[in-house]
């Protein structure tokens, strides 16, 4: 399901290309084909510096006698995991690198310990892109989309300015703001401390409890068919009443038909 | 002899140009890798830059999940419910110069707005139509949120939040209604209240403490005034602030499904 990322990708294809490339290079060498092989990886890209690199062949050199011919072949240190550090002497010679050393130091490879045992990474690489240009973009074109709305709509369309409140003069439907007229529509049915305080902070409250309540962890829709379900319906429910109240009520929120009475309704 | 002036006029200009991109106050102003630099060029380095070094770097991080900048998995209602509050307090703060929220000059001053002030009926415009369509995105953003899960762990707090600012959304709204004080506004916020009365035990005080008094008047007036300009777009600035925090917390936004 995780995909690998394009760009570790392209790496490792390039590491991949890089190593060929590198083997089919020293492939034809005659010299013994291990000591070639450690030696692949760690030429170019190695990671210490030339100038350590250097001074440690240097010192090696020294060691072994101050023969200039250990030098080439002290490349193979960046690999020391491998190989035995003094292979500077015994690969020229040829056979894989046994016991000896220069000054007769015996050393054998106890055991490899792999990157991965060390380092527990605990977070998968993620396919990540930057929030500059990519992100930022959509959000100025959505708000310049959004903007470019409301300017036209506010030119088209003008709010309601009704004539001045007054007291002596009760509007006949009297209906709240429209995104209360569901809870109007309920007090139709039921007694305003049902209505109007019961229904909407239960509605609240559950929601509010909702993360707590759904213990299914799944996020994926066909996992969490009852719980789709159920908020459709409510949402549904909701809607539909809205609409009821906006436009099916008219003089004394009794129920009427728009296209018949006409619309009763002020945004 | 046109073209040779033109071309001079031209050359001047970008050297006017060049000099006030490297003059001390522009590079105190725009921070090293801002766009707006001289010499900015598009690398994966400032990329990073034009974030990490900007304000924006308290609501971005650096990079995002790849279907985190889908259109079709947010639908941008988030943050266009923020853009919205941007757009209705800048708006907001336009028609707070033309209107005192007493009972005997407040419709008066709408419709002196309306008629006698430079754009003054298209702020106000703006600002209405803004606040319904703010309800609905609001609305709309936490029907996609449940409906991506997106409330699961660890985001349940945040989801909470979110319900909050729902909440104080409405509320937002609800006591700009009554501000313009005319005869939709009145009757709408006393069916409102009304219903509020009916609050079990301690209704009638509530209901008290809302209106300024036991009926609608002018008390009620400066009370939602100051309710609608100041404490609601405080507290819910509050909780915008920890909403966004928290969807950085908890790892940016969920998915993909």
């Amino acid at each position: 399901m995780t995909e690998v990322p394009e760009h570790l990708l392209k790496r490792a294809q390039a590491a991949k290309d890089k190593a060929a490339a590198k083997a089919a290079e020293s492939a034809p060498a005659p010299a013994a084909e291990e000591p070639a092989a450690a030696e692949a990886p760690a030429a170019s890209d190695s990671r210490i510096p030339a100038h350590l690199l250097a001074r440690s062949q240097a010192a090696k050199a020294k060691r072994a006698g101050g023969t200039a011919e250990a030098a080439p072949a002290a490349g193979g240190t960046a690999t020391a995991v491998a190989t035995a550090p003094a292979g500077g002497a015994v690969v020229p010679a040829g056979g894989p690198p046994v016991g000896g050393g220069p000054g007769g130091h015996t050393q054998r490879l106890l055991t490899v310990v792999k990157a991965g045992s060390i380092q527990d990474v605990k977070s998968k690489p993620q396919d990540k892109v930057h929030v500059w240009p990519h992100l930022l973009v959509i959000e100025f074109v959505a708000a310049l989309v959004c903007t470019t709305f409301l300017l036209i709509f506010s030119w088209v369309v003008n709010a309601p300015l009704l004539e001045l409140a007054n007291f002596n003069q009760t509007p006949n439907p009297s209906k709240a703001p429209w995104y209360f007229l569901g809870l109007q529509e309920l007090l139709t049915m039921f007694h305003p401390m049902v209505a109007g305080v019961t229904i909407p902070g239960m509605g609240i409250f559950i929601l509010i409890l909702a993360p707590y309540m759904d213990k299914n962890p799944s996020n994926k829709p066909e996992d969490r068919k009852f719980a789709f379900s159920l908020m459709t319906v409510h949402l549904m429910f909701w809607t539909v009443l809205v609409i009821i109240g906006s436009f099916f009520r008219g003089p004394g929120f009794l129920f009427t038909l728009p296209w018949v009475d006409g619309v009763f309704f002020e945004l | 002899m046109q073209g040779s002036k033109g071309q001079k006029m031209q050359q001047k200009l970008t050297e006017v140009w060049d000099s006030t991109q490297s003059s001390q106050a522009w590079n105190s102003i725009f921070r090293p890798g801002s766009i707006f630099r001289k010499g900015y060029s598009d690398s994966p380095r400032n990329r990073s830059y034009v974030i990490m070094n900007s304000v924006l770097y308290h609501l971005h991080p650096v990079k995002v999940k790849r279907h985190a900048v889908k259109v079709s998995y947010t639908l941008c209602l988030g943050g266009l419910s923020f853009f919205l509050f941007i757009v209705l307090t800048v708006t907001g703060i336009f028609l707070m110069f033309f209107y005192r929220p007493t009972a005997a000059q407040a419709w008066d001053d709408i419709y002196t707005l309306q008629t006698s002030v430079t754009f003054g009926l298209l702020v106000r415009n703006m600002h209405r139509w803004g606040a319904h369509l703010m309800v609905i995105s609001v609305f709309l953003h936490m029907a996609r949120v449940f409906y991506h899960g997106a409330y699961k762990a660890p985001r349940e707090f945040n989801w909470v939040i979110g319900v909050i600012l729902l909440t104080l959304t409405l509320l937002l709204s609800f006591t700009g209604y009554l501000l313009p004080w005319d005869q939709l506004a009145l009757w709408a916020v006393t069916v409102g209240t009304n219903m509020i009365g009916y609050t079990p035990v301690f209704g009638d005080q509530v209901r008290f403490v809302l209106l300024g008094g036991a009926e609608i008047g002018t008390n009620t007036l400066l009370r939602w005034y100051v309710l609608h300009v100041l404490f609601f777009p405080f507290i819910t600035v509050i909780f915008m602030a920890i909403h966004f925090w928290r969807v950085r917390k908890d790892g940016g936004i969920s998915g993909p499904l």
